[in-house]
């Protein structure tokens, strides 16, 4: 017993926050030796909270209606009773903002504190994926320019304009992210300064009238297809990024937003593709701590068991067959049994585990090799590199062969010698963002003809677009472009159409 | 580190998207409602407790895909006893527990779940939106004729039988204290002592002293009485105008050969929103059905709407049903009466001269409003009917009485609307 208690009870104090967090700070950045943002940790009322992560955790977002449904959404299903509110919400941001509640007991804020300002917070920096792709001390700047220029708009060109633009950027979100773009960090700040002077420029520089001289006219021929593709840079997966560069009839304001809504969606990318890895790890940084500070004499056995029960809620996976269960995994409890299993590994290897990982077993350094995971990893070659047999033997996963000509399921793979490697590729495949995000691409326009644009959705056998909201996304696809759109269902082996979905802007 | 506490920050960032999800859905469900009177389930919906209404307008749709057909894998935890081939049947809805999340998760997205309940009043509520009944106000005011005492506070005067008596001994034991009127027991103390003090004889200076005092005393309570006249307060009572919240809708209607079903079909909507409309305004509707041909009646609502007559038209007949009934039952000073005829425009031709000099002088001054529907089943509108010709040039004449023509049932809203919207303040 070194020291004495952080603090005795549930109430907690500015001082108890200070005091846990100082504890806190020496155990995770001395003896687990992460590394961290500066932190900053806010206390938020409940309603604060449904607030903030209405917006997917933004603190701060342009006004849109939709906001207000997942808010009300949120807050009817907690007044019900149906969900609890998160404990705490983590900005990807430089300083790393924590928004604690404030009807958390003390052991829950100092579990917070452990999960988000420390768990969290070393994820962000370290993984590879948020260094490629985030510029964390530009967000909060950016979404405040973000909001400011919306509003704007929303002042100058009426409400009702600002929301088609927002609704049809917003339905296309998911298909505004560059997903193989290299070494391209995104950098929000310099970024949107080079692109509104460029536009100025442009402005500055167009004259209508040099269209109307007569003479030199561009010749009718085009060129090739290919030609014409290569320009305009098609295949295009990016589908905002195309709209915003090449829409034949937007005005530059609109432009302008629905770039604000692409960079936001690649802003959060990353934490789509590891959220699982995030999760577990901040989880994993929590109970470590947590049972650091028990061992040592900070918390009593009281907040200990606290802890464990909290942790043990969270990382709870339902059975398939239990009603809460389902077809996917937990993150939290995935997340923390394989890296729990990780330290198992590299201190206590089976013979097994030798066998499975040579590099890794035995070799003393736990805290090493989950920090160089943490970084190096997403969740899909997580889960192909790390998921361990004995993982697999503690959830009892089983692989089903779903074959629709079947009446039935086939049971191709469980928990043995013949079927960790069918699971673990199986499994590892569900977490790749591009095997389950439609592939759809821009393929074709013809901006000297019909400017019709062509789309094509690449299927994986056997599954289509959803055709409802296909065809609702579609017609806001053809409200930004302004001129007619056909997605075609390409079958990706065969070639063949499956499906043709057409949309035309309305007459307004 | 920062602590920073934002709990004092201002709350409500989200306010304005509410506001907006609600505008939004608002608008949603505007529309549904206008949808569900087309669709002719108004009755249902007048008198149900509730209705649903999908917001689709909150849609979020995006690109994603379902599984419809051919191979997956799935990965799932929990296996209690299959082994490898083993074969497991598919849940009886893909959205069950095994690989379900195909269509469940695909199609949904929770967006079927966001539904917006109306109860009854507030579906109302949308339904009359911008409607109102024309000089509602003022004719309430005209109406008001019987008047009712209320509480108005506490007077000074008034009848022994209003006597507040709280307020008055509240009055009394001020001014006793004010004046300082000794208290019973003090003066029966005062009295012992001196009884005591005389007795024994000593300290006859305190005796003088207490003797004086008593004097005073005794003085104070002869001049100070117990309850004085100004203590006294009265209920006070004031007669205000007592709104007459009574409304009487009369329903004439021709049930000759004449009015096809559809005809009837129409009418019975028309009656049917002007009731509902009636019933937001007033606490009270009445209606009375009065069907015609050659000679009119009163009838229950079944029979007005499904019973079949033959025989020819007098339309007078109907009115002087009317008259005699609102004299009977529907004083004008104490009810709000509303009149709408529903026809097909015939009359024989000898009775119209006659039915627009009744309607005139004997109807019109007595309703708050008269609405006259034509309704012709063809959906194109003859020539000018016997009917219209005596009631157009009148509703010229007189702001009081409303006449349209609708031949589909979709039209029968907007007309409702032209005859009920709001009236431009200076028309």
């Amino acid at each position: 017993m070194t020291s004495s208690l952080l603090y005795d009870g549930t109430d907690w104090d500015y001082g108890t926050l200070r005091r846990s967090y100082d504890a806190i700070d020496r155990i995770a950045c001395e003896e687990l030796g992460l590394e961290i943002y500066p932190n900053r940790i806010e206390v938020v009322t409940s309603e604060q909270m449904l607030d903030i992560y209405t917006a997917h955790g933004m603190p701060i977002t342009y006004r849109h209606w939709s906001y207000g449904k997942h808010f009300l959404q949120h807050e009817g299903s907690y007044r019900r009773g149906y969900s609890n509110l998160a404990y705490e919400v983590v900005i990807n941001a430089n300083p790393c903002i924590s928004y604690l509640m404030e009807n958390n007991t003390a052991t829950m804020q100092t579990l917070v504190i452990a999960h988000a300002a420390f768990g969290h917070n070393h994820f962000f920096r370290n993984n590879h994926l948020f260094r490629q792709w985030t510029e964390a001390s530009a967000i909060i700047d950016y979404l405040e320019f973000a909001r400011s220029y919306v509003s704007a708009c929303e002042d100058e060109h009426g409400v009702a304009r600002v929301e088609a633009v927002l609704d049809a950027a917003h339905a296309l979100s998911r298909h505004g992210v560059h997903k193989h773009g290299g070494a391209r960090p995104l950098n929000l700040k310099n970024d949107q300064k080079r692109e509104q002077e460029r536009r100025s420029h442009d402005e500055k520089m167009f004259d209508d009238l040099w269209r109307t001289l007569p003479g030199k006219r561009p010749a009718a021929d085009i060129g090739s297809v290919a030609d014409r593709r290569r320009r305009l840079g098609l295949p295009e997966e990016n589908l905002l990024y195309f709209i915003e560069k090449v829409a034949p009839r937007l005005q530059s304001w609109e432009r302008e937003i629905i770039r604000i809504v692409r960079l936001i969606a690649q802003y959060f990318y990353p934490q789509l593709q590891a959220k699982l890895m995030n999760e577990g790890c901040a989880t994993w940084v929590h109970q470590r701590v947590m049972t650091r500070l028990h061992e040592t004499g900070q918390i009593n056995d009281a907040a200990f068991l606290e802890t464990l029960h909290s942790t043990s809620s969270v990382t709870f996976q339902p059975d398939f067959d239990h009603p809460a269960g389902g077809s996917s995994f937990n993150p939290y409890a995935l997340g923390y049994a394989m890296m729990s299993d990780i330290e198992r590994i590299c201190t206590e290897p089976t013979k097994e585990d030798r066998a499975w990982f040579p590099e890794i077993s035995g070799n003393h350094d736990p805290l090493g090799t989950l920090r160089h995971a943490w970084a190096n990893f997403r969740d899909e070659s997580f889960v192909l590199q790390f998921l361990s047999p004995a993982v697999m033997r503690r959830f009892r996963m089983f692989r089903l062969l779903d074959d629709t000509s079947e009446s039935s399921f086939l049971v191709d793979a469980i928990h043995d010698d013949q079927g960790y490697r069918d699971i673990r590729r199986s499994l590892a495949r569900s977490y790749d963002t591009a095997e389950n995000d439609a592939d759809v691409q821009v393929v074709d326009v013809d901006l000297a003809g019909d400017r019709r644009l062509m789309l094509e959705h690449r299927t994986r056998p056997g599954r289509l677009l959803v055709k409802r909201d296909a065809e609702a996304t579609l017609r806001y696809v053809a409200r930004l472009w302004g001129y007619e759109v056909r997605l075609q269902e390409v079958d990706s082996d065969s070639g063949a159409v499956l499906a043709t979905h057409v949309s035309t802007p309305s007459a307004s | 580190m920062d602590i920073i506490d934002r709990r004092r920050n201002p709350h409500g960032k989200n306010l304005e998207n509410r506001q907006r999800v609600l505008a939004r859905a608002r608008g949603a469900v505007a529309r549904a409602t206008r949808a569900a009177i087309d669709q002719g389930t108004l009755r249902e919906i007048g008198h149900d407790q509730a209705v649903t209404i999908p917001a689709e307008a909150l849609d979020e749709p995006s690109f994603h895909t379902v599984f419809s057909a051919g191979k997956r894998q799935i990965v799932l935890s929990g296996n209690h006893e299959y082994s490898t081939g083993d074969r497991l049947s598919r849940p009886p809805s893909s959205s069950g527990a095994g690989g379900g999340n195909g269509d469940g998760q695909g199609g949904g997205e929770g967006e079927d779940g966001f539904r917006f309940v109306l109860t009854r009043d507030e579906f109302l509520d949308f339904f009359f939106e911008d409607l109102e009944l024309p000089d509602l106000v003022k004719s309430q005011i005209v109406a008001a004729e019987t008047m009712a005492p209320i509480r108005a506070g506490i007077s000074r005067d008034g009848a022994p039988s209003q006597i507040d008596m709280a307020r008055t001994m509240k009055q009394s034991m001020a001014r006793r204290i004010g004046l300082r009127r000794p208290k019973g027991p003090e003066v029966v103390a005062l009295e012992a002592e001196i009884a005591s003090l005389e007795e024994s004889g000593d300290d006859v200076p305190r005796l003088l002293a207490l003797q004086a005092e008593l004097e005073t005393a005794l003085r104070r309570l002869r001049r100070v009485p117990w309850v004085d006249p100004v203590d006294l307060r009265y209920r006070r009572f004031t007669q205000v105008p007592k709104p007459s919240a009574r409304a009487v809708m009369f329903c004439l209607m021709d049930v000759s050969g004449s009015m096809s079903e559809q005809m009837k079909d129409l009418a019975k909507r028309f009656f049917l929103l002007l009731h509902v409309f009636l019933e937001r305004r007033y606490k009270h509707v009445d209606l009375v059905f009065i069907r015609h041909t050659e000679v009119a009646e009163e009838v229950d609502e079944k029979t007005f709407f499904t019973d079949a007559r033959t025989g020819g038209t007098v339309v007078s007949t109907a009115l002087t049903e009317f008259l005699r009934i609102q004299k009977a039952r529907y004083p004008q000073d104490s009810w709000n009466i509303y009149g709408a005829q529903v026809s097909d425009g015939d009359n024989s031709s000898s009775d119209t001269q006659r039915t627009i000099a009744m309607l005139e002088n004997e109807i019109l001054p007595v309703v708050q409003y008269f609405a006259y529907i034509e309704v012709s089943a063809g959906g194109v509108i003859r020539g000018e009917s016997e009917l219209w010709r005596g009631y157009d040039p009148l509703s010229r004449r007189k702001p009081r009485l409303a006449v349209n023509r609708v031949s589909n049932r979709h039209e029968i809203f907007q007309v409702f609307r032209q005859l009920f919207g709001r009236k431009p303040a200076a028309a």
